[in-house]
């Protein structure tokens, strides 16, 4: 894997000087996944935060070629752009490799985009979609999407007296693309650098379809302080409420915390989970961490049962 | 050499592309369109042409498919009808912005509901407004014809506008008709070996942002740009027109007309029902009355000065819609026809007969009381629903 020091060294993609907010996770998720790659990239984007506060004509933030087309669809386009240069390899008219990379939100992939990212997926194009997952529409102004988690406060579910935010938990996005039989599927946060670019150099290792779902804090929608980000990132994979891990053509491979820390230690780091701590709603908690734990046992059942069909 | 066929528009159209070879071509099936895709599949399939076909899992992704290839710098095809269309509309607006030359064959058919699957212009016409060129077909000659000079006018330096060519669904789409062929290399030569693309998003040199988001400040501007490109289309698509004709002798205009010159009493329309509409101008005029039929093969860009000059002497004018605007007011062509007619100083009477929705048959006698009505054409009604069941 790169070190920092060779990472440092690579063209930037993304410049400073664009629009989002101090503290973003999404300008994070987009560089550190960008300067993995040691070849040529070529980006597609659904509209979202990413998109709007990078490409506000006359300027552009972006150091490498960048298309947005619509909301749903940066996969379906990314197939055309990756079908026209697989047209120009196999005329001969180009040799040099591209890693093509294709950025949404959550609302944009789990969400509208779902269709667009299952099809293009299924075809077997080569490129890597990487979902910078804040669990909510935050561009339109923090609305509850099918990846945010129980309990969230979101402006279309929100805590009131009787309601205690998002009722549903959440789609697990990971294992719908792990059901594609994907040659690489992977689950990253902000703040595990090494981790995050290790996953993005072996998506770029791998040719095909790929998927890497990065959960990204949004410092307004889940209303922390802006130099929390990175920090937030961490517990949520230290708590299990994001486990790191990878599927490499259908075998699970876990980054395991040292220690499970109580999903609590996450909820409380931000505003969005601040009404569950009042009292009376203690069994929303309970309710989060058991969902938590069933989903960690699973996944570990996944990796010890798909280690074992390996061997 | 002319090599004359017997060819299905559906055929025809798919031979064109395979004469056309795009780079890529992303579709979704959809009656009756689908066939025009299953024979290009097999020509892949069989290595007739260079084209990587990207199978869709949807129009909506077909047409992002195509923006994403276009914008990459492909030669891009694609192919659609009805319901299809109506699942592009989103994307369709998108592709003319960023000034792609998409070239899609679209087979007309009726839009749900309820669901129908033959043919009437709505399709095509709720997508009027979204910077895409329209050019009808009377027959698969010319959507054939058509679809290989709709590669020239959408690649233009001048206009860089994504174009569609429509056949009617089942009546030109399914029905064997005779077609004159060009050759492979005649094609190739006509078309130019590959798209000459301003800016590449491939092009790792010289790296571009596409599709920005553009606000108070710079959206008018962009937008005016392709009102602009739309104002030169006539005169390209006149050009590939003549240059078409000079070549290989068939001679196509943006309105054609028939029997026209003189004609005091003119029908105007686009597609298949031209056919019809002859044969009872000839019936007409053996009658001693001065009949004639204006059809209109471009619909976008609009032919308002050449429809106002060609209408400019008629006593009476029905124009035909296959497709209603639910306006109360009429339908699309004639909402179309009658503005750009006002400014004429003498202006003929003109009526509306919306017909043929859903694949209703317009047939002969339909046409002979439509041309009866024009002879008394100060006591019909401004539109009227021809061959509607009462």
């Amino acid at each position: 894997m790169a070190n920092l020091k060779e990472l440092s060294k690579r063209q930037e993609p993304l410049t400073g000087g664009h629009r989002l907010c101090p503290g973003c996770g999404a300008s994070i998720v987009v560089r550190q996944v960008l300067l993995a790659s040691k070849d040529p990239v070529v980006v597609v984007s659904a509209t979202g935060c990413l998109e709007v506060s990078t490409t506000i004509f006359p300027y552009a933030a972006w150091k490498v070629p960048f298309l947005h087309n619509a909301f749903e669809n940066a996969a379906a386009t990314m197939s055309g752009v990756e079908a026209y240069y697989q047209f120009l390899k196999r005329k001969g008219k180009t040799s040099q490799h591209i890693n093509f990379v294709a950025f949404g939100g959550d609302g944009g992939t789990y969400d509208i985009g779902l269709q667009s990212l299952s099809g293009a997926m299924e075809r077997g194009h080569d490129f890597t979609y990487v979902c910078y997952n804040n669990q909510a529409y935050m561009n339109t102004g923090i609305q509850r999407s099918s990846a945010t988690p129980k309990g969230a406060n979101t402006t279309t579910e929100p805590a009131g007296k009787v309601k205690q935010g998002k009722t549903m938990s959440r789609k697990d996005l990971t294992e719908i693309m792990v059901a594609h039989d994907l040659p690489y599927v992977a689950q990253a946060t902000v703040g595990n650098w090494a981790d995050l670019t290790r996953k993005a150099e072996k998506a770029f290792s791998i040719r095909g379809p790929k998927f890497m779902n990065v959960l990204q804090p949004c410092r307004l929608g889940w209303a922390y302080k802006p130099e929390d980000t990175a920090a937030i990132g961490r517990i949520a994979a230290e708590t299990c409420f994001w486990p790191l891990y990878e599927v490499e053509n259908g075998i699970y491979k876990i980054t395991k915390p040292r220690e499970k820390k109580p999903v609590a230690e996450f909820l409380k780091t931000q505003e969005r989970f601040r009404h569950l701590f009042k009292p009376g709603n203690e069994k929303i908690i309970e309710d989060i961490q058991a969902d938590v734990d069933r989903r960690w046992q699973a996944l570990l059942a996944k990796e010890e049962m798909t280690a074992k069909a390996a061997k | 050499m002319v090599k004359v066929v017997a060819k299905t528009g559906n055929e025809a159209m798919a031979e064109a592309m395979r004469q056309i070879n795009p780079d890529v071509v992303a579709a979704y099936p959809i009656t009756p369109a689908t066939e025009i895709v299953m024979i290009f599949a097999k020509y892949v399939a069989d290595g007739l042409v260079d084209t990587e076909f990207v199978a869709v899992e949807s129009e909506h992704s077909a047409m992002s498919a195509c923006v994403g290839a276009s914008a990459a710098g492909g030669r891009v095809m694609t192919g659609t009808s009805s319901q299809g269309l109506v699942y592009m509309y989103e994307i369709l607006p998108i592709a003319s912005s960023l000034r792609l030359p998409i070239v899609m064959c679209d087979v007309n058919r009726a839009i749900s509901g309820p669901i129908n699957i033959h043919c009437d212009h709505s399709d095509t016409m709720a997508a009027q407004d979204f910077g895409w060129i329209q050019m009808f077909s009377e027959n698969s000659q010319e959507a054939y014809d058509g679809l290989i000079q709709a590669i020239r006018i959408a690649e233009d330096p001048r206009l860089r506008l994504p174009t569609m060519v429509t056949t009617d669904g089942f009546i030109i789409s399914h029905c064997m008709d005779k077609i004159e062929l060009l050759d492979d290399a005649d094609v190739k030569n006509f078309i130019g070996a590959e798209r000459k693309a301003a800016d590449s998003l491939l092009n790792l040199d010289k790296p571009v942002t596409i599709g920005l988001i553009d606000l108070q400040d710079y959206y008018f501007e962009h937008r005016c740009q392709v009102a602009d490109a739309m104002k030169n289309a006539k005169q390209v698509i006149l050009e590939v027109a003549d240059e078409f004709a000079k070549k290989f002798g068939r001679k196509y205009g943006l309105i054609d007309g028939y029997l026209l010159d003189d004609a005091e009493y003119v029908v105007v329309a686009l597609g298949s029902t031209c056919g019809t509409a002859k044969v009872v101008v000839d019936e007409m005029r053996a009658k001693g009355v001065k009949a004639g039929l204006l059809k209109i093969r471009v619909f976008r860009p609009f032919p308002a000065e050449e429809i106002a000059a060609a209408l400019s002497k008629a006593k009476a004018v029905a124009i035909l819609d296959r497709s209603d605007t639910w306006s109360a007011q009429g339908g699309h062509v004639f909402t179309e026809v009658r503005s750009g007619m006002f400014d004429l100083k003498a202006r003929p009477k003109m009526i509306n007969y919306i017909y043929g929705l859903g694949g209703r048959e317009i047939n002969l006698e339909h046409l002979r009381q439509v041309f009866g009505d024009l002879q008394n054409v100060d006591k019909q009604p401004l539109v009227q629903y021809l061959g509607v069941r009462e």
